[in-house]
């Protein structure tokens, strides 16, 4: 089942950057690419829990701020030799607002 | 359609370019390799363990044949190719297999040289080169018992060696009278004739070999001297030769090997050459080291990305004889015009000669101890002028005064040792995957196990593992690029910022064709330092390619809290500031108060979006950011001075706030510290700084250099001066390391890189620099010093940081 919400304007997420979506039980970390894609994954690293919000966005991926995993932004899974995996949401942006589907 | 490319020569150095291109360009070609061998692509160097028997065939396979199926190559294995028809661009093998190519790559390799004696085509003569030949000798192993080599060189004595381990009794025959007199002098030519002796082996030396005897097969050597030896098995083992026969045919112009320019290719531009069979500048070259460098090139030109130049190689070379430690490398004999230091211990088995040039390392043999080749090698690459460390030189690098991880021994090292402390790897690990995965460069074993990827402080050892496990295999790198996004390196990128006027990492990442749209977080944060200290005035900073300590101007901790540490002029402070902190502390319900190395507040448990009232409240009480979080100055720590001490010479407190009024706000490529002791007793431990003052009765001694970091390291003295003349010099020595220093490289390992003797020179001997590069400091100084506290808590600049976007009740 579909659920999607309205998050806010793009403009409002820095290009290369990402914005936080507090919920009761967790955070969604909001990402927007270089060429203006966004996604949407659980604000949390599978490794330690970093806030992956707070990370370096670059192509589709974020670098997590507290060991350097990187994360696919695409799939939640670590590359290289990292192996672990974070919740992913279905993110889109309609006429510059980004909507999110919480499922 | 894709273009079609078609290789000849199923070995390391073609599959190796196959591999390169694959990385950058995987969807440019059709790509079809042709293989004399029946196999996939495998490690020949590591033939010579397969051989003694401490390594399988399995164990050195590359490249399985599942892996061309899952890459799309087309592969013709056991098919030899003998016609290159460059009109109609084809390829046609014995079998009459066709191919056609748009771009053609010929890897061919070299062909043992076989001496032409009476006899040579006997049964029972070989080389040693391919698994083939391996077979034939494990196999005369079992049967036979006498095994001659013709040559002591590398391969010969490997050769040797690995029968011997089988039982065999082996006798090496070499033309003149010193082993591998291509990469040894006579000295320690001899000591490794003695110790393989011990082990075992024959020598006949300075040995004419007339003829190959026998009645079908071979059974013995006649020697031009009229004496002869036994024998049931004769491996040659005296060079190698390009393999051009093909080339040559198809009207390629070849002298000892296949003629090719510094991008690799050959006479037909369609056509490139790589590995054994190029004479590239007048050389030809046959080991591994030099060719993964032109593979590199080449894979990069045939993506069209057209940057990267082959300008030939230094090599290198380790015996890989287990029990033999060996190294040599560059000119290692000298003329007239080179000096050298020698060490010779006979009893340890220990000799070790330096060849030196104008001040430069040009050349090295070790024997017996040979955990430092590598660090010469480096230097031997660099060029580095070693004046400033002759005294040490030879007793290696672990003696230059490091007392962090000098003086480890990889060899000595059990499996089970942890070498990577941040991410809790083992020798062990980092050795299996280097032979599992078939590694050959630190990037591979970050990529593939972790070691040194996060604070970098055991590269070093990585390193040495991958030399030691790879022998004369390992890829040094002569000039290490940024990162993957580029083969650029630091020094270049820098210099194109300064000569192209480059102002963004945009116009950075453009101008020097990176291979990523935007970059990864290593070249992000770098470049976006690079362009700023270059341009002070121009340059705009991009806060998406800063870590998020810098953005957010606090330090973010394993909870995803941040600490709040506020600037404190020179270590000094007042009631009014504690009481700020105490009621910041109270007001916010911090956790933990907590007092820094720095001679600050500290407080930590700070959730984001309550950072700017936070910062509010201490401005109001006249507090500043401390940077306590960023690739920035820090602090300056201070002792109370000539003002209460009865030992104290000057007034180092009140000099130490006025450096910190002065070099407060500047970013620099590591963190940055200062520190003013008022007497030589030194508690504010000055010695350990990056800048260091040392106040003594005729005035200052500045220091420079220190780190207490993951390597300890005591600082040099710089000069002594007897005014405030400091302000000066601590300036444009900042100001030199900023643009000179690679991005993430402490003051440390940085005047060590390029010699204490060249700071002396730019700072203290010539005036004019010095007030350059003071007066560039002051200037970026002017924009750089505003409060990032302010302007986020009152100045309303980046919100979005410190807010959530929504909140959801699920």
């Amino acid at each position: 089942m579909s659920n999607w919400i309205e998050v806010g304007q793009l403009e409002e997420i820095p290009k290369q950057g990402s914005r936080v979506i507090k919920t009761n039980d967790f955070n969604i970390a909001v990402f927007r690419t270089v060429n203006d894609e966004v996604f949407a994954v659980k604000d949390a690293c599978p490794h330690k829990q970093g806030q992956l919000s707070q990370g370096i966005v670059h192509d589709k991926k974020v670098t997590c701020p507290l060991h350097n995993w990187t994360i696919s932004l695409e799939s939640g899974e670590a590359l290289g030799p990292d192996e672990g995996c974070t919740n992913v949401f279905m993110a889109k942006v309609e006429s510059g607002l980004v909507l999110i589907d919480l499922g | 359609m894709k273009e079609k490319l078609v290789m000849i020569g199923n070995g390391m150095a073609g599959m190796r370019t196959i591999e390169e291109l694959l990385k950058i360009a995987p969807d440019m070609y059709d790509i079809t390799v042709f293989g004399d061998e029946p196999y996939g692509n495998y490690n020949r160097i590591l033939l010579s363990p397969v051989l003694a028997g401490e390594k399988t065939i399995d164990d050195i396979m590359l490249n399985t044949m599942d892996w061309y199926e899952e890459n799309n190559i087309k592969l013709h294995a056991g098919k030899r190719v003998n016609e290159i028809n460059r009109i109609a661009r084809t390829v046609i093998s014995e079998d009459g297999t066709v191919e056609e190519y748009d771009r053609l790559l010929i890897a061919t390799g070299s062909k043992p040289f076989i001496i032409p004696v009476p006899g040579h085509d006997k049964d029972g003569v070989i080389a040693f080169r391919d698994i083939n030949d391996v077979d034939i000798m494990l196999d005369a192993t079992k049967n036979h018992k006498h095994a001659t080599v013709i040559g002591g060189g590398l391969l010969g004595l490997e050769a040797a060696n690995g029968m011997m381990q089988h039982g065999m009794k082996v006798t090496v025959v070499h033309l003149v009278d010193t082993l591998m007199e291509r990469q040894m002098d006579s000295v320690s030519g001899k000591m490794l004739k003695n110790s393989l002796q011990e082990k075992g082996m024959d020598f006949r030396m300075e040995a004419q070999t007339a003829e190959i005897t026998g009645n079908g097969r071979v059974s013995g050597i006649k020697f031009a001297d009229g004496t002869s030896i036994e024998t049931d098995l004769v491996v040659m083992a005296v060079g190698i030769r390009p393999n051009i026969e093909l080339a040559q045919k198809a009207g390629l112009h070849c002298e000892r090997g296949i003629v090719v320019n510094d991008t690799l290719q050959t006479y037909d531009p369609r056509i490139y050459s790589v590995g054994e069979c190029v004479q590239h500048r007048g050389d030809t070259y046959g080991l591994v080291a030099p060719l993964f460098e032109m593979v590199k090139v080449c894979a990069n030109h045939l993506a069209q990305m057209g940057i990267g130049l082959y300008e030939g190689s230094v090599t290198s070379t380790k015996l890989k004889v287990t029990g033999i430690d060996l190294f040599s490398a560059g000119d290692f004999i000298g003329d007239e015009s080179t000096e050298e230091m020698v060490m010779q211990d006979a009893t340890s088995g220990l000799y070790k000669k330096l060849v030196l040039k104008d001040n430069k390392l040009i050349g090295a043999v070790l024997y017996g101890d040979t955990k430092e080749g590598a660090w010469y090698f480096q230097l031997m690459r660099s060029g580095q002028d070693i004046s400033d460390m002759r005294d040490k030189l030879l007793f290696g690098e672990s003696h230059l005064g490091d007392s962090g991880h000098g003086g480890d021994h990889i060899l000595t090292m059990s499996d089970d040792t942890e070498i990577c402390g941040c991410n809790g790897v083992c020798k062990g690990d980092i050795v299996q995957a280097i032979t599992s995965e078939g590694l050959f460069t630190l990037d591979e074993v970050r990529a593939h196990t972790k070691a040194s990827a996060s604070c970098g402080s055991c590269t070093g050892l990585v390193e040495q593992i991958l030399e030691s496990t790879l022998g004369s295999d390992y890829e040094t790198p002569e000039a290490k690029p940024i990162c993957q996004c580029t083969d650029h390196t630091h020094e270049e990128v820098r210099e194109a910022i300064r000569e192209r006027k480059l102002t963004s990492i945009n116009d950075v990442r453009r101008s020097l064709n990176w291979k990523t749209q935007d970059g990864c977080p290593a070249c992000r944060m770098s470049l976006n330092y690079y362009v700023q200290s270059a341009w002070h005035n121009e340059a705009q900073d991009d806060p998406q390619s800063r870590f998020i300590n810098e953005r957010a101007h606090a330090n973010i901790q394993k909870d995803g809290r941040y600490s709040v540490i506020p600037r404190m002029w020179g270590g000094m402070t007042t009631p009014d500031e504690l009481r700020a902190i105490a009621n910041v502390a109270e007001k916010y319900e911090i956790k933990d108060v907590h007092l820094t190395g720095g001679q600050r507040i500290g407080l930590y448990g700070v959730e984001k979006e309550v950072l700017p009232k936070i910062w509010k409240d201490l401005n109001d009480a006249g507090m500043v950011s401390g940077h306590a979080y960023g690739k920035a100055m820090r602090t300056v720590k201070t002792c109370v001075g000539k003002q209460w001490c009865r030992f104290g010479t000057q007034d180092s407190t009140a000099l130490g706030i006025k450096l910190e009024e002065l070099t407060w706000a500047s970013w620099m490529p590591h963190k940055f510290k200062l520190a003013v002791s008022g007497c030589p007793r030194n508690c504010a431990e000055a010695t350990i700084k990056d800048f260091g003052v040392v106040c003594v009765d005729s005035g200052y001694e500045l220091h420079i250099g220190g780190n207490g970091g993951i390597k300890v390291r005591a600082t040099d003295l710089l000069c002594n001066v007897a005014t405030e003349e400091v302000m000066e010099y601590c300036g444009a020595f900042i100001q030199y390391y900023r643009e000179d220093a690679h991005y993430l490289e402490r003051t440390a390992p940085w005047v060590e890189r390029i010699g204490f003797s060249q700071i002396e020179d730019m700072i203290v001997k010539n005036e004019e620099k010095r007030k350059y590069y003071n007066k560039r400091f002051l200037e970026a100084q002017k924009i750089s010093q505003v409060d990032p506290w302010k302007e986020r808590a009152t100045g309303g600049v980046a919100p979005h940081e410190f807010a959530s976007i929504k909140v959801v009740s699920l």
